[in-house]
């Protein structure tokens, strides 16, 4: 598979502070990547340079065979790009906004005037169009950034944060849209911060922390790479000692959640139900509730970097939330 | 399409955009229209006897001497606006939208500056309907008032450079709105309200050197007497000058705004 997005060693400092610190990349043609990270981590910081809106202080990237610093007019042509925090004037309807990207992207007139109401068609705003997008629900503002970016039929899609804020049938409604655009054959970049929803999408994930990247891969092997999957097990009260002496000669234990529940890793997922439940049942020991946890992309996240994605970014809010 | 026909497209977009967005934004409007055509009633109404001074220049009404300043202060105030309305883009990212299209990156400051201009046009033609309804009469007939919006529109797409570069250096609307003050202060410093001859100094040699003063005059010599070459091409000096000084500060500001993100 050809690369669409191939970035070497790009570095990105502001005074002495290095937001991108020598990040290597493949992204192929028709792919999704996922590019997962939490506030500040240097997603942002890498999407400007990969679509030319910040130089690099090192190392270089192409976008679709194109060089983002020597060929940065014929990277914009070939790229759409939604910027984080939809990039909308509220003043305008989102008919005149579409039509204004078709001029921006080069389209004639009436080509634009046909590409806008089949866009705004598409993504179900035909209704809205006249009215002001500042009158819009963040949900048709996404919608209406992601339409705006597809005007020319980008080969290479930059999708910042698209569902960040939204609710989850809005949030649905964008990952459906970029499967299909996907379907299309768009190479798709996408920033997020929400675990799931590279997990969703995503065919490739890199993890981004502190300006470097820390893990890279398809889901899958991702999780495969942090542990096998484990059991949970709710037990009766009292039983919990005796239930972690039977599961810890049939895998290894992890560390308890709490003091009702018992966590023993199993190699063969759901094949080592059976073998745990006897086990357990010849012991005389009653289970509550049993369940099959699958390693997660936070779990990948807590490996590469000690904490949880979804817990700093709670806390982050909170901060911001206090300190308004 | 050429190239040049397709940046032609961009700007002319981008400066339709702008002129709707200062429209359907009161607070970018108002002082273009509502401050200077209010501030043109209550001089006009109050001081309206200063023609009688010795060394006033001969008019025939104060009405008729005021439209120049009054087109002045609303298409400084245009410029201004522009700059905040730049800025405002900057600041809720919709620059952002503009830089990463496949454009000379400079269209996005020339549409924001053909608006500026088309807002000193309109800014030309409301004050003379206005003088026209209140009797002024325009000396040099049609071709002097034709000259005169010439002039008033090309000083705001002057002024507006200006009020672009400052938008792209900063970034901040609050620094450009803060500028409103500046604006007033260039004003009541030029011959735009009062004749440079009734002044005192330092006022007067302030008012003898300011650019404006010659761009006020170029546009009221038509009004008030004919149209008069010398100070035709005196307003036009000035106005070539504050247009190479805004197009290179806007364009130092927009490598440093694209340097730095």
């Amino acid at each position: 598979m050809a690369a669409a997005i191939v970035v070497a060693g790009l570095e990105r400092a502001f005074g002495e502070f290095r937001a991108v610190q020598g990040i290597d990349i493949e992204v192929g043609e028709g792919e999704i990547y996922g590019f997962l990270g939490p506030n500040g981590a240097g997603k942002t910081t890498t999407v400007r340079m990969l679509t030319t809106l910040l130089l690099p202080t090192g190392g270089r990237a192409t976008v679709a065979g194109h060089d983002v610093v020597a060929e940065a007019r014929q990277v914009r042509a070939t790229i759409g790009v939604a910027l984080q925090e939809a990039a909308l004037d509220p003043l305008m309807t989102g008919r005149e906004l579409i039509r204004l990207q078709a001029t921006l992207q080069g389209l004639p007139p009436a080509a634009g005037r046909r590409r806008a109401d089949a866009l705004l068609e598409r993504v179900d705003l035909a209704a809205a169009a006249d009215r002001r997008v500042g009158t819009y629900s963040g949900g048709m503002q996404r919608r209406l950034d992601l339409a705006a970016a597809l005007v020319h039929e980008p080969r290479v899609l930059f999708l910042d944060e698209p569902t960040t804020g939204l609710d989850p049938v809005s949030r649905k409604t964008i990952w459906e849209e970029v499967r299909a655009l996907n379907d299309d054959g768009t190479t798709v970049f996408l920033t997020t911060q929400y675990l799931e929803e590279a997990d969703q999408l995503a065919d490739n994930v890199g993890i981004i922390d502190s300006g470097r990247i820390v893990a890279e891969g398809t889901p899958e092997a991702l999780k495969g790479e942090v542990g096998n999957p484990h059991i949970e097990l709710l037990v009766g009260e009292g039983a919990v000692a005796e239930a972690e002496r039977v599961c810890r000669e049939l895998g290894k234990l992890l560390p308890p959640k709490d003091g009702k529940r018992v966590l023993v890793e199993v190699e063969h997922g759901s094949a080592d139900i059976p073998r745990v439940v006897r086990a357990l049942d010849e012991a005389g020991i009653e289970v509550e509730s049993l369940e099959l946890v699958r390693p997660t992309l936070d779990d990948v996240f807590v490996a590469k970097t000690g904490y949880h994605l979804e817990e700093e970014e709670a806390k982050k809010a909170a901060e911001e939330a206090s300190s308004t | 399409m050429s190239d040049v026909a397709a940046t032609a497209r961009v700007v002319r977009a981008l400066g339709a955009r702008s002129i709707r967005q200062t429209f359907r934004r009161p607070q970018l409007i108002s002082p273009i229209v509502v401050f200077p055509t209010l501030l043109l009633a209550v001089q006009t109404g109050g001081a309206g006897a200063g023609v009688e001074l010795p060394g006033f220049p001969p008019v025939q009404s104060f009405l008729q001497f005021m439209l120049a300043g009054s087109m002045m202060q609303s298409m400084m105030l245009a410029g201004n606006s522009g700059g905040i309305a730049f800025a405002v883009d900057i600041e809720m990212g919709f620059t952002d939208r503009l830089f990463a299209a496949p454009i000379p990156r400079f269209a996005i400051v020339l549409g924001r500056l053909a608006g500026t201009a088309a807002l000193g046009l309109f800014a030309a033609i409301w004050f003379f309907a206005i003088g026209l309804i209140f009797g002024a009469e325009i000396e040099g007939g049609v071709p002097g008032a034709l000259l005169a919006t010439a002039l008033v529109t090309a000083s705001a797409l002057a002024v507006g450079g200006i009020g672009a570069a400052i938008a792209l250096r900063t970034g901040s609307a609050s620094v450009v709105q803060g500028l409103f003050p500046l604006v007033l202060v260039v004003l009541f410093l030029s011959s735009a309200f009062f004749p440079q001859e009734l002044m005192v100094e330092p006022a007067k040699t302030i008012a003898e050197y300011n650019p404006l003063s010659f761009i006020v005059e170029g546009v009221r010599e038509p009004i008030i007497s004919g149209i008069d070459a010398t100070q035709t091409l005196e307003a036009v000096a000035a106005i070539a000058g504050i247009v190479v000084l805004g197009l290179m500060l806007s364009a130092r500001a927009l490598r440093h705004r694209l340097r730095v993100g």
